[in-house]
């Protein structure tokens, strides 16, 4: 039997999601109608034999949280538990802390997979992979390509061209490395737990010794995927990365699979609508009857479309293509939605235009008014692209980027908000370009 | 006009109109009691006076004896010299005026127009469903259902609106089209100009003849020229060629 561990990470992390992240937990935002975690936790059960997942965080007493797992359970039919870190304690932290939970009924190997990830994963075919590899193999780490440049905001890998061992790895290099990235999705055999525990040990006398503080915490702050809080001891903290991964390189025990399928990290709103797109095409493939489909009398549909059943959307209206419509959501005459997310219970109000935003929870856009954003995709010039992530801001000005609307904003009639993100909670009063409004 | 050029019996009389700036424009400097003109100042640096030339003139037949055979400016060599011989004299017209030769002062001058004419003739002004304030409509032209029209909105013959558009402070030649939900404020629209669906236009787009604005599209103070098709946002006010 088989099990998979997603790291769900806590409210700490998933800021640059905000205002989106500020109300619910960043791993239960909706793509293509439902959350993030959801869809990995569709790709884990896929797998033959495994029955059981597992979710490490340090989210604390969350509701929105419990509630998800209910309804989880409910749906995949198989147990998922939380379970939840009592401080930060790092990428494998976490597994080490919970090895024995973890290990428990003897699995023949452990998915651990990073929350903030989407993607077509090949887990099944990992799987095969693993198990045909030496018997000196404890792990082996799914990765893709990437550009030159892009790949120095990754893990970088440096596979082996035939045996597919990992000979080297390094986690965001400042210098060309490789074009191979890690993608956040591993699989592991039981005696990874003897790697964590040297690694957990290692730490302990670095910290005792006073060796290494200072490296660990100025790593540790700029780590893509650390859980660290500034008031942590940190001797509890190991790096999967770092820690395990790293020195585990050209050892025979760590094996790469490479994948060309769909993959991102969502980090940005901007990847969420890029990952929105991906997921709705991926639904022809898994899932065709969640895609709407254009029929006489109802609104008219344009490409890929998820649409709530409890959403009421006038005839007239134009969706897609690449929308998802949460529940209760609420859509007048004439409207028009184009590549973007409306949240549950949101209110568009006749003829207005939506492109290339998301609208948060209970907001409402007033008549004929236009959302707009700017699309973030990948360079389409370069082979293996990924999506930039970017920063808020260069040379002063607010770069162009998806259209945000918090939870329950108005948006009054017959205005333009292009390339801004507004905060919860705003009544707007006029047309807003390239600004945060607090 | 005509009463007061026979009353002061000189060779010309110049109609001018009170502006809010008016060093934008030629400034006239004048007597308060007969209104006989002492010297004209172009774009004056400091305030001399709020009375600007309206452009509008009547003339005694003799002064055409001023005017050399050559390419020559009235405004700039003869009324100085006219003005410097106690000739000419200012009549300050009542009621509103507008130099409409910018697309912006166009839309100003428009407002202004039909705000007089619901004084004056409000049987010419249009009411219909959807339709908001001062509003004329050509008798030819068709508007789609759902629309909010006006206020300060002309529609000029053939002009089809589709349902739901919403039109404010905008003029509409012949033959052009709005489709459906699009979304127009200080706009001038061009003859058979189309603007597409959920289209959003504002600060003083103008369309020149036969020009295409694709659906979807955000245009923003664009000046495009005829027989153009635009197929991307123009998000700050530029020309398009």
């Amino acid at each position: 039997m088989l099990k998979a561990v997603i790291l769900i990470g806590g409210p700490a992390k998933g800021t640059r999601f905000r205002p989106l992240s500020l109300n619910l937990p960043k791993p239960l935002f909706p793509v293509a109608g439902y959350p993030i975690i959801f869809h990995l936790i569709d790709s884990c059960v896929q797998v033959e034999g495994l029955n059981e997942v597992i979710l490490i965080g340090f989210y604390q007493n969350n509701d929105d949280l419990t509630r998800f797992i209910q309804t989880a359970q409910a749906h995949f039919k198989i147990p998922i538990r939380y379970l939840q870190e009592y401080t930060a304690l790092g990428t494998a932290g976490g597994i080490y802390h919970f090895r024995d939970q973890i290990l428990r009924s003897n699995p023949e190997a452990f998915f651990v997979l990073n929350c903030d990830i989407c993607g077509d994963l090949p887990l099944q075919d990992m799987l095969e992979f693993h198990r045909t590899r030496p018997s000196t193999s404890v792990a082996t780490i799914l990765c893709t390509e990437a550009t030159e440049k892009q790949a120095q905001n990754y893990g970088v890998i440096v596979p082996h061209r035939d045996s597919h061992e990992v000979l080297h790895y390094v986690e965001k290099p400042e210098t060309f490395v490789s074009t191979t990235i890690n993608c956040g999705v591993y699989l592991f055999s039981p005696e990874i737990v003897t790697v964590l525990a040297e690694a957990f040990q290692r730490n302990q006398d670095d910290f005792v010794n006073g060796r290494n503080t200072k490296r660990d915490m100025g790593a540790l702050l700029h780590r893509e995927m650390s859980f660290s809080f500034p008031e942590t001891n940190g001797k509890e903290i190991i790096q999967l990365e770092q820690d395990v991964l790293t020195p585990l390189a050209a050892t025979g025990k760590l094996f790469a699979y490479e994948t060309s399928r769909f993959w991102s990290q969502i980090k940005s709103a901007s990847s969420a609508i890029y990952s929105n797109r991906h997921y709705l095409q991926l639904y022809h493939k898994t899932y065709p009857e969640r895609l709407a489909q254009s029929k006489s009398g109802a609104s008219r549909i344009i490409g890929d479309v998820y649409i709530h059943p409890s959403a009421k959307i006038d005839p007239t209206a134009v969706l897609g293509p690449n929308v998802s419509i949460g529940s209760g959501v609420t859509i007048g005459a004439g409207v028009r939605v184009r590549e973007s997310i409306v949240l549950e219970n949101v209110t568009l109000k006749d003829h207005c235009c939506i492109m290339y935003s998301i609208l948060g929870w209970n907001s409402c856009v007033g008549a004929w008014t236009r959302v707009e954003g700017t699309p973030m995709d990948p360079d389409p010039n370069k082979p293996f692209a990924k999506i930039d992530q970017g920063t808020l801001f260069s040379h002063g000005r607010l770069n162009p980027s998806i259209t945000i609307i918090g939870p329950n904003c108005t948006i009054p009639d017959e205005v333009i908000i292009m390339n801004a993100i507004v905060l919860p909670d705003k009544d707007l009063s006029s047309s807003h370009k390239n600004e945060i409004i607090l | 006009m005509v009463q007061f050029h026979r009353h002061h019996g000189g060779e010309g009389t110049i109609v001018v109109t009170r502006v809010e700036e008016p060093s934008k424009y030629g400034v006239v400097v004048y007597q308060p009691d007969d209104g006989r003109i002492e010297r004209f100042v172009e774009k004056p640096r400091e305030f001399v006076s709020n009375k600007i030339n309206a452009g509008l003139y009547i003339f005694s037949p003799r002064m055409l004896d001023r005017v050399p055979l050559r390419p020559c400016s009235l405004e700039k060599e003869v009324f100085p010299e006219m003005a410097a011989a106690n000739q000419l004299f200012a009549l300050e017209l009542k009621g509103f005026w507008m130099d409409v030769g910018q697309p912006k002062d166009f839309l100003t001058g428009t407002c202004m127009y039909l705000n007089h004419l619901k004084h004056v003739k409000p049987e010419k002004l249009y009411e219909g469903p959807g339709t908001v304030g001062n509003v004329i409509v050509d008798p030819s032209a068709t508007i789609g259902a759902n629309c909010r029209i006006g206020p300060n909105v002309i529609i000029g013959p053939d002009v089809v609106i589709e349902d739901g558009a919403c039109i404010k402070r905008c003029v509409l030649l012949r033959g052009s089209r709005v489709r459906s939900h699009a979304w127009l404020e200080s706009c001038i629209i061009g003859w058979r100009s189309t603007v597409g669906q959920w289209v959003r236009m504002e600060n003083v787009t103008v369309l020149g003849e036969d020009v295409i604005v694709q659906d979807e599209l955000y245009i923003n103070g664009g000046r495009i020229l005829p027989h153009k098709a635009i197929s991307e946002s123009v998000c700050e006010p530029q020309i398009i060629m």
